[in-house]
């Protein structure tokens, strides 16, 4: 077996998460499960810990030194966020629960107030149920239709298919830019292209891309791009939700209450501009300002070395799960990113991570919330690992043992 | 300690599952899932004078959810419904690991306790029993239907 040099420390890189210290009554665990969510270096959670403990205090509200830090704390992260995504102001960026929430909203207040009956969204196969399931809603609402855009047998999204699909009706295009389950990477910035030349828009679920390849929402030319903190190294309860300033000044609130509007009457309403109009209630202020901190770690490596670290360890790992006798791993290779989903001969995923589990190797199992993908690849549940930058070849040493060991157990 | 979660018996009803099948009709049909992992048992029976007939179960899932339903087919057959209502405690008390299982009375069942160590895993072994709970539910709900097609579904 051919082994390889990172040139990341990977080592290195786990220092900085107190998760990956040792610890006199937990065992190391090797992590694989990075797609369902990331673990969280110190900058972080001292980041949550230095804002409770010293600038705790409401947004956009006290006339007090404190709250003003605060705000200019909340404020100074979504400038992050705006810088990390390229996008032109800060005003483009709102902050969410998540991917989940982001998408929710597009759905919601552009679908709520855009679509006709007739129209037409297009949704791949390849969705996490976050990018299927809101379309349907307000699909359902609207009367308008899903139109689904099938993968290859390779577990690719093919562009002249989606020529073929797109009609003057195509409002949408909901697209994932890392697919969650075959990994496969999609040419985001062609597909809205097309959407843009049939006059449709476009949104990206970066939720599997944010923290491991580099993103510009100017580049990729999406109208609305969406992803979660605790896929990137941050605090769970925060997500991002990036769109054109155009469109979100003609979109109506998504839910209404503190903080998001100019004046309130008994007789009249007026909302207040982007983004606060989106943000009713207070907000994950301390989780806003630790995503900060986790992007500023991640720019800190840098995202090109991410990319070109973790494609290495993804071509590493492809190579040494063909080893593994009766596995079957799914999605297109070798260009893709670090996530493989896999069966085992007839041993049922959840025994795989179970046994995995015993010799201290988390993976996923299961449908990762993607039913439809899974019929489509006949193959309801599936066992899962995913990779991040503290991941190294000793890891997919330690699985591919494992497997065997699956093996073992179940006299396969 | 992952010996005690797969020991041979469970590999073996896995592998070799014992009252696989479908009932046709007049029978009791329960289907049980778990939406979380995807795990679904179907269990179809019959009861005749106060026992369980007839009983199959079918359904995709785990080792650990079908050879439990494998075992639980091969335990209830002809048992009195007091006497599997009691099985089923006896069961549940077992996989959380507040008894210890006698194997001369439990059998095969008694292999079901090496799962009390894998919390994520009581889900998946219980399933089946929750399910044959459901159908004797339905049973003892509409007794002279009690041989009709219930599709009520636990998802």
């Amino acid at each position: 077996m051919a082994t390889i040099q990172l040139e990341l420390d990977a080592h290195e890189i786990r220092r900085q998460f107190p998760f990956f210290q040792p610890h006199p009554e937990m065992r190391s665990l090797i992590y694989l499960d990075n797609a369902a969510t990331t673990q969280k270096p110190y900058a972080v959670l001292d980041a949550l810990m230095n804002f409770y403990a010293h600038h705790n205090a409401n947004v956009h509200r006290g006339a007090y030194g404190v709250g003003a830090k605060a705000s200019e704390l909340f404020e100074a992260a979504r400038e992050r966020v705006a810088r990390f995504l390229n996008a032109r102001e800060s005003a483009e960026i709102i902050f969410t629960r998540g991917t989940t929430e982001s998408i929710n909203l597009v759905a919601a207040s552009w679908g709520g107030s855009q679509l006709r009956e007739g129209d037409e969204i297009i949704v791949s196969e390849m969705e996490h149920h976050a990018n299927i399931l809101p379309w349907m809603q307000i699909a359902r609402a609207k009367g308008a239709r899903i139109v689904v855009w099938r993968i290859t047998d390779e577990g690719r999204l093919d562009l002249d298919e989606l020529r073929r699909l797109i009609t003057e009706r195509t409002r949408m295009v909901a697209v994932t830019h890392i697919s969650n389950v075959l990994g496969t990477i999609n040419p985001v910035a062609d597909i809205c292209r097309i959407a843009h030349e049939a006059g449709a828009l476009c949104l990206v679920d970066a939720a599997q891309s944010a923290a491991h390849l580099p993103l510009d929402v100017q580049a990729l030319n999406c109208d609305f791009l969406a992803f979660s903190g605790h896929k990137a190294y941050g605090p769970t309860g925060i997500g991002v939700l990036y769109g054109k300033r155009a469109l979100l000044e003609q979109m109506p609130p998504y839910q209404t209450g503190g903080g998001m509007i100019r004046k309130v009457s008994w007789d009249e309403v007026v909302w207040a501009d982007v983004p606060a109009r989106f943000e009713a209630g207070t907000p994950a202020i301390a989780e806003a300002i630790g995503l900060h901190a986790a992007l500023d770690f991640i720019d800190a490596i840098g995202r090109e070395r991410i990319a070109a670290q973790e494609h290495a360890l993804t071509q590493y790992a492809l190579q040494r799960l063909q080893e593994v006798p009766d596995l079957r791993l799914y999605g297109p290779q070798p260009d893709r990113a670090g996530i493989f989903a896999f069966t085992l001969a007839d041993i049922h995923p959840h025994d795989i991570a179970t046994v995995l589990d015993s010799r201290d190797i988390a993976i996923r199992s299961g449908h990762h919330c993607a039913h439809p993908l899974g019929n489509r690849l006949g193959a309801p549940a599936t066992a899962r690992v995913s990779l991040a930058i503290y991941n190294d070849t000793d890891h997919i040493d330690a699985l591919i043992e494992g497997l065997h060991y699956v093996r073992y157990v179940f006299n396969v | 300690m992952i010996d005690e979660l797969y020991q041979e018996i469970i590999l073996d009803h896995y592998r070799h599952p014992r009252g696989r099948g479908t009932l046709e009709e007049p029978k009791i049909h329960q289907e049980g899932a778990n939406p979380l992992c995807g795990d679904e048992v179907i269990i179809e029976l019959r009861i005749a004078d106060g026992r369980i007939g007839d009983i199959r179960f079918s359904g995709r899932g785990c080792s650990i959810s079908q050879a439990s339903a494998s075992m639980l087919v091969e335990a209830v057959q002809g048992k009195t419904l007091p006497e599997v209502h009691a099985l089923i405690q006896k069961v549940y008390a077992m996989i959380r690991g507040e008894s210890h299982p006698d194997p001369e009375e439990m059998g095969d069942l008694s292999a079901l306790a090496g799962v009390r160590r894998f919390p994520v895993r009581v889900k998946c072994a219980t399933l089946p029993w929750h399910t044959l709970e459901e159908a004797l539910k339905t049973a003892t709900a509409s007794p002279s239907e009690n041989l009709s097609d219930s599709s009520e579904s636990l998802k």
